[in-house]
Protein backbone atom coordinates (compact mmCIF):
# COMPACT_ATOMS: atom_id res chain seq x y z
CA UNK A 1 0.00 0.00 0.00
CA UNK A 2 2.60 2.33 1.04
CA UNK A 3 4.40 1.47 -2.43
CA UNK A 4 0.91 2.41 -4.08
CA UNK A 5 1.47 6.37 -2.40
CA UNK A 6 4.86 6.48 -3.19
CA UNK A 7 3.91 5.65 -7.26
CA UNK A 8 0.76 8.04 -6.81
CA UNK A 9 2.88 10.77 -5.49
CA UNK A 10 5.02 10.95 -8.80
CA UNK A 11 1.85 10.43 -11.02
CA UNK A 12 0.56 13.58 -9.32
CA UNK A 13 3.59 15.78 -10.44
CA UNK A 14 3.65 14.15 -13.31
CA UNK A 15 -0.06 15.12 -14.25
CA UNK A 16 0.09 18.13 -13.06
CA UNK A 17 3.74 19.78 -15.02
CA UNK A 18 2.19 18.13 -18.01
CA UNK A 19 -0.06 20.91 -20.11
CA UNK A 20 -2.18 18.36 -22.18
CA UNK A 21 -3.39 16.43 -19.27
CA UNK A 22 -3.83 20.28 -17.17
CA UNK A 23 -5.81 21.26 -20.41
CA UNK A 24 -8.06 18.86 -21.15
CA UNK A 25 -8.74 17.16 -17.77
CA UNK A 26 -8.89 20.36 -15.77
CA UNK A 27 -9.46 23.61 -17.79
CA UNK A 28 -11.32 22.22 -20.76
CA UNK A 29 -14.29 20.82 -18.39
CA UNK A 30 -14.24 24.40 -16.64
CA UNK A 31 -14.53 26.21 -20.43
CA UNK A 32 -17.25 24.27 -21.10
CA UNK A 33 -19.23 24.75 -18.39
CA UNK A 34 -18.60 28.74 -18.72
CA UNK A 35 -19.76 28.35 -22.34
CA UNK A 36 -22.75 26.41 -22.47
CA UNK A 37 -23.83 28.36 -18.89
CA UNK A 38 -23.20 31.81 -20.31
CA UNK A 39 -24.83 31.48 -23.78
CA UNK A 40 -27.86 29.28 -22.84
CA UNK A 41 -27.70 30.62 -19.32
CA UNK A 42 -31.72 32.64 -19.24
CA UNK A 43 -33.00 29.25 -20.47
CA UNK A 44 -34.86 26.08 -19.06
CA UNK A 45 -34.87 22.81 -19.50
CA UNK A 46 -38.12 20.92 -19.72
CA UNK A 47 -36.46 18.03 -17.33
CA UNK A 48 -37.95 17.13 -14.11
CA UNK A 49 -40.80 19.78 -14.34
CA UNK A 50 -38.63 22.80 -15.87
CA UNK A 51 -34.91 23.71 -14.33
CA UNK A 52 -33.15 25.83 -15.32
CA UNK A 53 -30.12 25.75 -18.28
CA UNK A 54 -27.01 26.25 -15.94
CA UNK A 55 -28.63 23.79 -13.00
CA UNK A 56 -28.70 21.38 -15.90
CA UNK A 57 -25.25 21.79 -17.37
CA UNK A 58 -22.91 21.36 -13.88
CA UNK A 59 -24.13 17.57 -13.41
CA UNK A 60 -23.62 17.13 -16.88
CA UNK A 61 -20.13 18.87 -17.51
CA UNK A 62 -19.37 17.15 -14.18
CA UNK A 63 -20.12 13.88 -15.94
CA UNK A 64 -17.71 14.66 -18.68
CA UNK A 65 -14.80 15.98 -16.27
CA UNK A 66 -15.35 12.47 -14.49
CA UNK A 67 -15.13 10.76 -17.66
CA UNK A 68 -12.38 12.71 -19.02
CA UNK A 69 -9.97 12.31 -15.69
CA UNK A 70 -10.77 8.66 -15.61
CA UNK A 71 -11.46 6.63 -19.38
CA UNK A 72 -9.68 9.55 -21.38
CA UNK A 73 -7.06 10.79 -19.24
CA UNK A 74 -5.79 6.56 -18.09
CA UNK A 75 -6.06 5.60 -21.93
CA UNK A 76 -3.88 8.31 -23.21
CA UNK A 77 -1.37 8.13 -20.50
CA UNK A 78 -1.19 4.64 -20.32
CA UNK A 79 -0.65 4.40 -24.00
CA UNK A 80 1.95 6.89 -24.10
CA UNK A 81 3.86 4.80 -20.99
CA UNK A 82 3.74 2.05 -22.76
CA UNK A 83 4.91 2.92 -26.16
CA UNK A 84 7.68 4.72 -24.33
CA UNK A 85 8.54 1.48 -22.84
CA UNK A 86 7.93 2.38 -19.11
CA UNK A 87 5.97 -0.23 -18.60
CA UNK A 88 8.02 -2.87 -19.75
CA UNK A 89 10.52 -0.32 -17.82
CA UNK A 90 8.69 -1.02 -14.62
CA UNK A 91 8.15 -4.86 -15.21
CA UNK A 92 11.76 -5.12 -14.75
CA UNK A 93 11.76 -4.04 -11.09
CA UNK A 94 10.78 -5.41 -7.75
CA UNK A 95 7.51 -3.06 -8.31
CA UNK A 96 4.50 -5.45 -8.69
CA UNK A 97 2.84 -4.20 -12.18
CA UNK A 98 -0.35 -3.66 -10.90
CA UNK A 99 0.83 -0.69 -8.36
CA UNK A 100 1.77 0.87 -11.56
CA UNK A 101 -1.72 0.81 -12.41
CA UNK A 102 -3.17 1.48 -8.83
CA UNK A 103 -1.29 4.95 -9.08
CA UNK A 104 -2.87 6.23 -11.78
CA UNK A 105 -6.26 5.07 -10.74
CA UNK A 106 -5.68 6.86 -7.67
CA UNK A 107 -4.64 10.25 -9.65
CA UNK A 108 -7.55 9.71 -11.73
CA UNK A 109 -9.86 9.28 -8.80
CA UNK A 110 -8.16 12.51 -6.80
CA UNK A 111 -8.33 14.65 -10.16
CA UNK A 112 -12.40 13.64 -10.20
CA UNK A 113 -12.89 14.70 -6.59
CA UNK A 114 -11.07 17.99 -7.44
CA UNK A 115 -13.33 18.62 -10.84
CA UNK A 116 -16.33 18.00 -8.68
CA UNK A 117 -15.11 20.83 -5.90
CA UNK A 118 -13.97 23.07 -8.75
CA UNK A 119 -17.40 22.38 -11.15
CA UNK A 120 -19.65 22.66 -8.07
CA UNK A 121 -18.10 25.91 -6.58
CA UNK A 122 -18.51 27.49 -10.49
CA UNK A 123 -21.63 26.74 -10.65
CA UNK A 124 -22.67 28.07 -7.15
CA UNK A 125 -20.34 31.41 -7.44
CA UNK A 126 -21.13 32.18 -11.21
CA UNK A 127 -24.41 31.23 -11.68
CA UNK A 128 -26.29 30.26 -8.36
CA UNK A 129 -26.54 26.50 -8.77
CA UNK A 130 -26.86 24.98 -5.07
CA UNK A 131 -24.84 22.80 -3.70
CA UNK A 132 -26.26 19.78 -2.51
CA UNK A 133 -24.60 19.91 0.93
CA UNK A 134 -26.83 16.92 2.23
CA UNK A 135 -26.07 14.73 -0.34
CA UNK A 136 -22.51 15.23 -0.26
CA UNK A 137 -21.93 11.42 0.44
CA UNK A 138 -24.47 10.28 -1.95
CA UNK A 139 -22.98 12.02 -4.67
CA UNK A 140 -19.47 11.11 -3.88
CA UNK A 141 -20.46 7.50 -3.75
CA UNK A 142 -21.85 7.82 -7.31
CA UNK A 143 -18.40 9.82 -8.63
CA UNK A 144 -16.35 7.00 -7.26
CA UNK A 145 -18.41 3.94 -8.64
CA UNK A 146 -18.19 5.86 -12.24
CA UNK A 147 -14.19 6.78 -11.92
CA UNK A 148 -13.94 2.88 -10.77
CA UNK A 149 -15.79 1.79 -13.39
CA UNK A 150 -14.15 4.51 -16.36
CA UNK A 151 -11.06 3.89 -15.23
CA UNK A 152 -11.39 0.19 -16.15
CA UNK A 153 -12.79 0.55 -19.65
CA UNK A 154 -9.81 3.15 -20.27
CA UNK A 155 -6.90 0.56 -19.25
CA UNK A 156 -8.90 -1.80 -21.30
CA UNK A 157 -9.49 0.42 -24.43
CA UNK A 158 -5.57 0.78 -24.39
CA UNK A 159 -5.23 -2.37 -25.99
CA UNK A 160 -6.89 -1.03 -28.81
CA UNK A 161 -4.56 1.19 -29.37
CA UNK A 162 -1.85 0.70 -31.07
CA UNK A 163 0.33 3.78 -30.42
CA UNK A 164 0.55 7.23 -29.35
CA UNK A 165 -0.58 8.96 -32.43
CA UNK A 166 -3.35 6.57 -32.22
CA UNK A 167 -4.45 7.70 -28.87
CA UNK A 168 -6.29 11.05 -29.09
CA UNK A 169 -8.60 10.30 -31.95
CA UNK A 170 -9.99 6.97 -30.73
CA UNK A 171 -10.69 7.95 -27.68
CA UNK A 172 -12.55 10.59 -28.91
CA UNK A 173 -14.19 9.04 -31.82
CA UNK A 174 -15.52 7.66 -28.66
CA UNK A 175 -16.27 9.75 -26.52
CA UNK A 176 -17.36 12.89 -28.36
CA UNK A 177 -20.67 11.40 -29.79
CA UNK A 178 -21.92 10.07 -26.63
CA UNK A 179 -21.45 12.83 -24.90
CA UNK A 180 -23.65 15.04 -27.47
CA UNK A 181 -26.31 11.34 -27.71
CA UNK A 182 -26.18 10.97 -24.09
CA UNK A 183 -27.45 14.85 -23.48
CA UNK A 184 -24.27 16.03 -21.95
CA UNK A 185 -23.47 18.54 -24.09
CA UNK A 186 -27.52 19.20 -25.30
CA UNK A 187 -30.28 18.96 -22.75
CA UNK A 188 -32.07 15.99 -23.42
CA UNK A 189 -35.28 17.50 -23.81
CA UNK A 190 -34.28 18.36 -27.45
CA UNK A 191 -32.96 15.04 -28.32
CA UNK A 192 -34.97 12.50 -30.61
CA UNK A 193 -36.33 9.38 -28.02
CA UNK A 194 -34.57 7.49 -30.60
CA UNK A 195 -31.67 9.09 -29.66
CA UNK A 196 -31.42 8.74 -25.75
CA UNK A 197 -32.58 4.87 -26.16
CA UNK A 198 -29.42 4.47 -28.44
CA UNK A 199 -27.82 6.13 -25.77
CA UNK A 200 -29.04 3.86 -23.36
CA UNK A 201 -26.34 1.08 -24.68
CA UNK A 202 -24.01 3.12 -23.20
CA UNK A 203 -22.39 3.77 -20.16
CA UNK A 204 -22.00 7.33 -20.22
CA UNK A 205 -25.82 8.07 -20.59
CA UNK A 206 -26.69 5.61 -17.75
CA UNK A 207 -23.49 7.87 -15.58
CA UNK A 208 -25.04 11.25 -16.34
CA UNK A 209 -28.29 10.09 -14.92
CA UNK A 210 -26.96 8.65 -11.74
CA UNK A 211 -25.29 12.08 -11.57
CA UNK A 212 -27.74 14.09 -12.15
CA UNK A 213 -30.27 12.71 -10.44
CA UNK A 214 -27.85 12.94 -7.36
CA UNK A 215 -26.75 16.47 -7.65
CA UNK A 216 -30.13 17.98 -8.96
CA UNK A 217 -33.36 16.20 -7.62
CA UNK A 218 -33.25 14.76 -4.12
CA UNK A 219 -36.82 12.60 -5.17
CA UNK A 220 -36.19 9.76 -2.78
CA UNK A 221 -34.28 10.48 -0.02
CA UNK A 222 -30.39 9.56 -0.71
CA UNK A 223 -30.61 10.33 -4.51
CA UNK A 224 -28.79 7.47 -5.14
CA UNK A 225 -29.62 6.33 -8.72
CA UNK A 226 -28.52 2.68 -7.68
CA UNK A 227 -30.34 0.79 -10.95
CA UNK A 228 -28.15 3.26 -13.60
CA UNK A 229 -25.28 2.58 -10.90
CA UNK A 230 -25.20 -0.90 -11.34
CA UNK A 231 -25.05 -0.91 -15.20
CA UNK A 232 -22.43 1.69 -14.88
CA UNK A 233 -20.91 -0.71 -12.73
CA UNK A 234 -20.98 -3.59 -14.95
CA UNK A 235 -19.83 -2.18 -17.69
CA UNK A 236 -16.45 -1.30 -15.21
CA UNK A 237 -16.13 -5.18 -14.65
CA UNK A 238 -16.50 -5.90 -17.92
CA UNK A 239 -13.80 -3.33 -18.88
CA UNK A 240 -11.74 -4.98 -16.08
CA UNK A 241 -12.04 -8.15 -17.29
CA UNK A 242 -11.39 -7.17 -21.07
CA UNK A 243 -8.26 -5.51 -19.26
CA UNK A 244 -6.68 -7.95 -17.73
CA UNK A 245 -7.30 -10.28 -20.54
CA UNK A 246 -5.86 -8.06 -23.30
CA UNK A 247 -3.90 -5.71 -21.66
CA UNK A 248 -0.20 -5.14 -22.78
CA UNK A 249 2.74 -3.79 -21.00
CA UNK A 250 5.68 -4.08 -23.97
CA UNK A 251 5.50 -1.46 -26.73
CA UNK A 252 4.63 -2.72 -30.26
CA UNK A 253 8.09 -2.47 -30.95
CA UNK A 254 9.08 -5.05 -29.17
CA UNK B 1 36.14 -20.88 -10.34
CA UNK B 2 33.30 -19.36 -8.49
CA UNK B 3 30.12 -19.96 -9.65
CA UNK B 4 28.59 -18.01 -13.26
CA UNK B 5 26.48 -15.07 -12.45
CA UNK B 6 24.77 -16.60 -15.31
CA UNK B 7 25.01 -20.04 -16.97
CA UNK B 8 23.42 -20.65 -20.64
CA UNK B 9 23.17 -23.78 -21.99
CA UNK B 10 21.52 -24.78 -25.21
CA UNK B 11 19.28 -21.90 -25.37
CA UNK B 12 16.97 -21.82 -28.43
CA UNK B 13 13.83 -19.25 -29.47
CA UNK B 14 11.21 -19.51 -31.82
CA UNK B 15 9.12 -16.92 -33.32
CA UNK B 16 6.89 -19.08 -35.22
CA UNK B 17 9.02 -20.38 -38.33
CA UNK B 18 11.62 -17.93 -37.58
CA UNK B 19 14.61 -19.26 -35.27
CA UNK B 20 15.94 -16.20 -33.62
CA UNK B 21 18.44 -18.10 -31.38
CA UNK B 22 19.71 -21.10 -32.36
CA UNK B 23 21.86 -23.32 -29.14
CA UNK B 24 23.36 -20.37 -27.22
CA UNK B 25 25.92 -21.56 -24.52
CA UNK B 26 27.48 -19.31 -22.67
CA UNK B 27 28.76 -18.30 -18.98
CA UNK B 28 29.48 -15.09 -17.59
CA UNK B 29 31.49 -14.99 -14.28
CA UNK B 30 31.13 -12.68 -11.68
CA UNK B 31 32.73 -8.95 -11.77
CA UNK B 32 33.23 -9.64 -15.26
CA UNK B 33 31.73 -6.91 -18.67
CA UNK B 34 30.52 -9.15 -20.97
CA UNK B 35 29.92 -8.23 -24.27
CA UNK B 36 27.21 -9.98 -26.79
CA UNK B 37 28.26 -8.41 -30.22
CA UNK B 38 26.82 -8.54 -33.34
CA UNK B 39 24.96 -7.24 -36.11
CA UNK B 40 21.22 -5.95 -36.16
CA UNK B 41 19.04 -9.34 -35.65
CA UNK B 42 21.10 -11.73 -34.76
CA UNK B 43 19.34 -12.29 -31.47
CA UNK B 44 21.21 -10.18 -29.32
CA UNK B 45 18.15 -8.48 -27.51
CA UNK B 46 15.87 -11.63 -27.47
CA UNK B 47 19.08 -13.64 -25.38
CA UNK B 48 18.86 -10.67 -22.60
CA UNK B 49 15.62 -10.46 -22.70
CA UNK B 50 15.15 -14.01 -22.04
CA UNK B 51 18.20 -13.70 -19.35
CA UNK B 52 15.79 -10.53 -18.35
CA UNK B 53 12.80 -12.67 -17.30
CA UNK B 54 10.85 -10.68 -20.21
CA UNK B 55 10.47 -13.73 -22.69
CA UNK B 56 9.96 -17.06 -22.22
CA UNK B 57 12.39 -18.85 -24.23
CA UNK B 58 11.28 -22.13 -26.79
CA UNK B 59 14.32 -24.38 -25.64
CA UNK B 60 17.53 -25.27 -23.49
CA UNK B 61 18.00 -23.89 -19.63
CA UNK B 62 19.42 -20.66 -18.16
CA UNK B 63 20.47 -19.88 -14.86
CA UNK B 64 20.54 -16.06 -13.72
CA UNK B 65 21.92 -15.72 -10.52
CA UNK B 66 21.13 -19.09 -9.54
CA UNK B 67 17.40 -19.02 -10.98
CA UNK B 68 15.05 -19.50 -14.12
CA UNK B 69 14.92 -15.40 -14.99
CA UNK B 70 11.31 -17.57 -16.45
CA UNK B 71 10.11 -17.80 -12.54
CA UNK B 72 11.86 -15.81 -10.72
CA UNK B 73 10.07 -13.57 -8.51
CA UNK B 74 10.86 -9.83 -6.59
CA UNK B 75 13.71 -10.98 -4.55
CA UNK B 76 15.65 -11.80 -7.79
CA UNK B 77 14.52 -8.34 -9.13
CA UNK B 78 15.93 -6.88 -6.51
CA UNK B 79 19.17 -8.39 -7.66
CA UNK B 80 19.22 -7.02 -10.97
CA UNK B 81 19.50 -3.69 -13.13
CA UNK B 82 17.87 -3.20 -16.48
CA UNK B 83 18.61 -0.90 -19.26
CA UNK B 84 16.15 -1.46 -22.18
CA UNK B 85 17.63 -1.42 -26.17
CA UNK B 86 14.96 1.71 -26.12
CA UNK B 87 12.85 3.20 -23.31
CA UNK B 88 11.58 6.90 -22.73
CA UNK B 89 11.83 8.58 -19.43
CA UNK B 90 8.90 10.40 -17.88
CA UNK B 91 9.74 13.94 -19.47
CA UNK B 92 8.02 15.62 -16.38
CA UNK B 93 10.07 14.46 -13.86
CA UNK B 94 13.62 15.62 -12.72
CA UNK B 95 16.61 13.82 -12.98
CA UNK B 96 16.34 13.10 -8.55
CA UNK B 97 12.58 12.56 -8.50
CA UNK B 98 12.68 9.62 -11.76
CA UNK B 99 15.74 8.15 -9.33
CA UNK B 100 13.69 8.85 -6.19
CA UNK B 101 10.37 6.88 -8.35
CA UNK B 102 13.00 3.92 -8.55
CA UNK B 103 14.25 3.80 -5.04
CA UNK B 104 11.05 3.46 -3.78
CA UNK B 105 10.49 0.34 -5.83
CA UNK B 106 13.65 -1.73 -3.85
CA UNK B 107 13.81 -2.76 -0.60
CA UNK B 108 17.95 -0.85 0.10
CA UNK B 109 18.42 1.30 -2.80
CA UNK B 110 21.54 3.07 -3.36
CA UNK B 111 21.68 7.07 -2.00
CA UNK B 112 20.27 9.20 -4.94
CA UNK B 113 23.22 11.45 -4.88
CA UNK B 114 25.59 8.74 -5.22
CA UNK B 115 23.85 7.28 -7.96
CA UNK B 116 23.47 10.77 -9.67
CA UNK B 117 27.14 11.00 -9.05
CA UNK B 118 28.23 8.05 -10.58
CA UNK B 119 26.38 8.56 -13.81
CA UNK B 120 27.89 12.36 -14.02
CA UNK B 121 24.43 13.71 -13.88
CA UNK B 122 25.49 16.33 -10.75
CA UNK B 123 24.82 19.50 -12.44
CA UNK B 124 21.81 18.07 -14.05
CA UNK B 125 19.95 16.84 -10.57
CA UNK B 126 16.84 19.02 -10.54
CA UNK B 127 16.81 19.49 -14.84
CA UNK B 128 13.27 17.59 -16.00
CA UNK B 129 14.37 13.95 -18.31
CA UNK B 130 12.60 16.43 -21.45
CA UNK B 131 15.90 19.26 -20.64
CA UNK B 132 18.68 16.20 -21.18
CA UNK B 133 20.32 15.67 -23.94
CA UNK B 134 20.21 11.94 -25.10
CA UNK B 135 23.41 10.96 -23.75
CA UNK B 136 22.75 12.23 -20.37
CA UNK B 137 18.88 10.56 -20.67
CA UNK B 138 20.49 6.94 -21.21
CA UNK B 139 22.70 8.19 -18.20
CA UNK B 140 19.95 8.51 -15.98
CA UNK B 141 18.23 4.98 -17.32
CA UNK B 142 21.71 3.65 -16.32
CA UNK B 143 21.22 5.33 -12.97
CA UNK B 144 17.55 4.00 -12.98
CA UNK B 145 19.11 0.39 -13.66
CA UNK B 146 22.22 0.98 -10.60
CA UNK B 147 19.19 2.50 -7.53
CA UNK B 148 18.78 -0.86 -6.38
CA UNK B 149 22.41 -1.37 -5.92
CA UNK B 150 22.25 -4.07 -8.45
CA UNK B 151 24.53 -7.48 -8.26
CA UNK B 152 24.34 -7.79 -12.52
CA UNK B 153 23.22 -5.37 -14.96
CA UNK B 154 21.92 -5.82 -18.73
CA UNK B 155 22.68 -2.91 -20.93
CA UNK B 156 20.58 -3.49 -24.49
CA UNK B 157 22.87 -1.52 -26.71
CA UNK B 158 24.06 1.29 -24.56
CA UNK B 159 25.14 4.21 -26.77
CA UNK B 160 23.21 2.94 -29.83
CA UNK B 161 22.43 6.49 -32.07
CA UNK B 162 25.03 8.42 -29.95
CA UNK B 163 27.46 11.33 -31.05
CA UNK B 164 31.33 10.13 -30.70
CA UNK B 165 31.16 12.53 -27.22
CA UNK B 166 28.30 10.85 -26.06
CA UNK B 167 29.78 7.54 -26.26
CA UNK B 168 32.59 8.46 -24.71
CA UNK B 169 30.89 9.59 -21.67
CA UNK B 170 28.84 6.83 -21.91
CA UNK B 171 31.69 4.53 -22.16
CA UNK B 172 33.71 6.12 -19.03
CA UNK B 173 30.48 5.47 -16.68
CA UNK B 174 29.98 1.92 -18.15
CA UNK B 175 33.88 1.28 -17.39
CA UNK B 176 33.28 3.10 -13.78
CA UNK B 177 30.92 0.03 -13.06
CA UNK B 178 33.65 -2.32 -12.33
CA UNK B 179 34.92 -0.42 -10.00
CA UNK B 180 31.65 -1.23 -8.00
CA UNK B 181 31.87 -4.74 -8.50
CA UNK B 182 28.84 -5.27 -11.01
CA UNK B 183 28.73 -7.75 -13.07
CA UNK B 184 27.71 -6.40 -16.60
CA UNK B 185 26.27 -7.59 -19.58
CA UNK B 186 25.73 -5.65 -22.82
CA UNK B 187 24.88 -6.08 -26.21
CA UNK B 188 26.47 -3.48 -29.06
CA UNK B 189 26.53 -3.83 -32.65
CA UNK B 190 30.57 -1.69 -32.37
CA UNK B 191 33.26 -3.58 -32.45
CA UNK B 192 35.14 -0.98 -30.60
CA UNK B 193 32.98 -0.79 -27.88
CA UNK B 194 33.11 -4.28 -26.71
CA UNK B 195 36.80 -4.01 -27.28
CA UNK B 196 37.13 -1.10 -25.37
CA UNK B 197 34.68 -2.01 -22.29
CA UNK B 198 34.33 -5.89 -22.19
CA UNK B 199 36.65 -8.58 -20.51
CA UNK B 200 35.01 -11.23 -22.72
CA UNK B 201 33.02 -10.94 -25.87
CA UNK B 202 30.58 -13.61 -27.59
CA UNK B 203 30.15 -12.61 -31.31
CA UNK B 204 26.65 -13.53 -32.26
CA UNK B 205 25.05 -13.84 -36.15
CA UNK B 206 21.75 -15.48 -36.51
CA UNK B 207 21.03 -16.88 -33.33
CA UNK B 208 24.83 -18.68 -32.90
CA UNK B 209 27.81 -17.77 -31.12
CA UNK B 210 30.07 -17.62 -33.68
CA UNK B 211 33.51 -16.89 -31.57
CA UNK B 212 33.89 -15.73 -28.19
CA UNK B 213 36.95 -14.86 -25.68
CA UNK B 214 38.59 -12.21 -24.74
CA UNK B 215 38.49 -8.91 -27.32
CA UNK B 216 41.77 -9.20 -28.31
CA UNK B 217 41.70 -12.64 -29.08
CA UNK B 218 38.88 -12.92 -30.91
CA UNK B 219 38.46 -15.19 -34.08
CA UNK B 220 41.65 -16.43 -35.72
CA UNK B 221 43.09 -13.47 -37.59
CA UNK B 222 46.13 -15.87 -38.97
CA UNK B 223 43.71 -17.96 -40.80
CA UNK B 224 41.92 -14.52 -42.47
CA UNK B 225 43.49 -13.68 -46.29
CA UNK B 226 46.10 -10.81 -46.34
CA UNK B 227 45.21 -8.13 -49.18
CA UNK B 228 47.97 -7.18 -51.67
CA UNK B 229 46.79 -4.33 -53.93
CA UNK B 230 48.11 -2.08 -56.44
CA UNK B 231 47.17 -0.29 -59.26
CA UNK B 232 49.05 -1.67 -62.86
CA UNK B 233 48.35 0.55 -65.85
CA UNK B 234 46.08 3.05 -63.77
CA UNK B 235 43.77 -0.24 -63.25
CA UNK B 236 43.39 -1.12 -59.34
CA UNK B 237 44.10 -4.57 -58.77
CA UNK B 238 43.37 -6.46 -55.34
CA UNK B 239 44.57 -10.42 -54.23
CA UNK B 240 43.49 -11.83 -51.42
CA UNK B 241 46.11 -14.47 -50.18
CA UNK B 242 46.48 -16.78 -47.39
CA UNK B 243 50.47 -16.98 -48.35
CA UNK B 244 51.29 -13.48 -48.23
CA UNK B 245 54.85 -13.75 -48.10
CA UNK B 246 55.83 -15.79 -51.74
CA UNK B 247 52.51 -13.91 -53.12
CA UNK B 248 54.68 -10.57 -52.93
CA UNK B 249 57.79 -12.16 -53.80
CA UNK B 250 56.60 -13.64 -57.16
CA UNK B 251 54.41 -10.43 -57.45
CA UNK B 252 57.75 -8.25 -57.20
CA UNK B 253 60.00 -10.53 -59.05
CA UNK B 254 57.41 -10.27 -61.66
CA UNK B 255 57.30 -6.53 -61.85
CA UNK B 256 61.15 -6.44 -61.75
CA UNK B 257 61.60 -8.08 -64.43
CA UNK B 258 59.47 -6.85 -66.86
CA UNK B 259 60.45 -3.40 -65.49
CA UNK B 260 56.78 -2.62 -64.59
CA UNK B 261 56.09 -0.12 -61.50
CA UNK B 262 53.10 -0.76 -58.99
CA UNK B 263 51.94 2.04 -57.58
CA UNK B 264 50.59 2.45 -54.12
CA UNK B 265 51.51 -1.09 -53.84
CA UNK B 266 49.82 -2.22 -49.88
CA UNK B 267 49.99 -5.22 -47.76
CA UNK B 268 46.94 -5.29 -45.62
CA UNK B 269 46.27 -7.90 -42.39
CA UNK B 270 43.33 -8.44 -41.38
CA UNK B 271 42.35 -6.06 -38.04
CA UNK B 272 39.66 -6.88 -35.52
CA UNK B 273 36.49 -5.20 -37.71
CA UNK B 274 37.25 -7.61 -40.46
CA UNK B 275 37.53 -10.79 -37.67
CA UNK B 276 34.19 -9.35 -36.96
CA UNK B 277 32.94 -8.63 -40.53
CA UNK B 278 33.98 -12.25 -41.76
CA UNK B 279 32.42 -14.18 -38.78
CA UNK B 280 28.86 -12.30 -38.75
CA UNK B 281 28.71 -11.92 -42.72
CA UNK B 282 29.50 -16.05 -43.42
CA UNK B 283 27.87 -17.43 -40.66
Amino acid sequence: MSLVLHQFRYDQKAFWRNPASVFFTVMFPVILLLIFATVFGDQTVDVRGGIETTAYYVPAIITLSVISATMQSLAMSLVIAREDGRLKRGRGTPMPPWVFIAGRIGNSIVVTLIMLALLAAIGRLFYGVPIPWERLPAIVATLVVGAAAFCCLGIALTAAIPSQDAAAPIVNALLLPLYFLSGVFIPDDQLPSGVVQFADAFPIRHFFEAVFDVYVSAGDGAGLQWDNLAIVAIWGVAGLLLAVRFFRWAPRSG
Amino acid sequence: MPDPVISIRGLRKSYGALDAVRGIDLDVQPGEVFALLGPNGAGKTTTVEILEGYRKRSGGEVSVLGEDPQHAGREWRERIGIVLQSCRLDPYLTVRESLGLFAGYYSSPRPIDEVIALVGLEGKAEARASELSGGQQRRLDVGMALIGDPELLFLDEPTTGFDPSARRQAWETIAGLRDLGVTVVLTTHYMDEAQRLADRVAILSRGEVVASGAPEGLGDRDSLPTTISYRLGGEEVCVETSNPVAAIHELTGRALEQGLELEGLEVKRPNLEDVYLSLTEQA
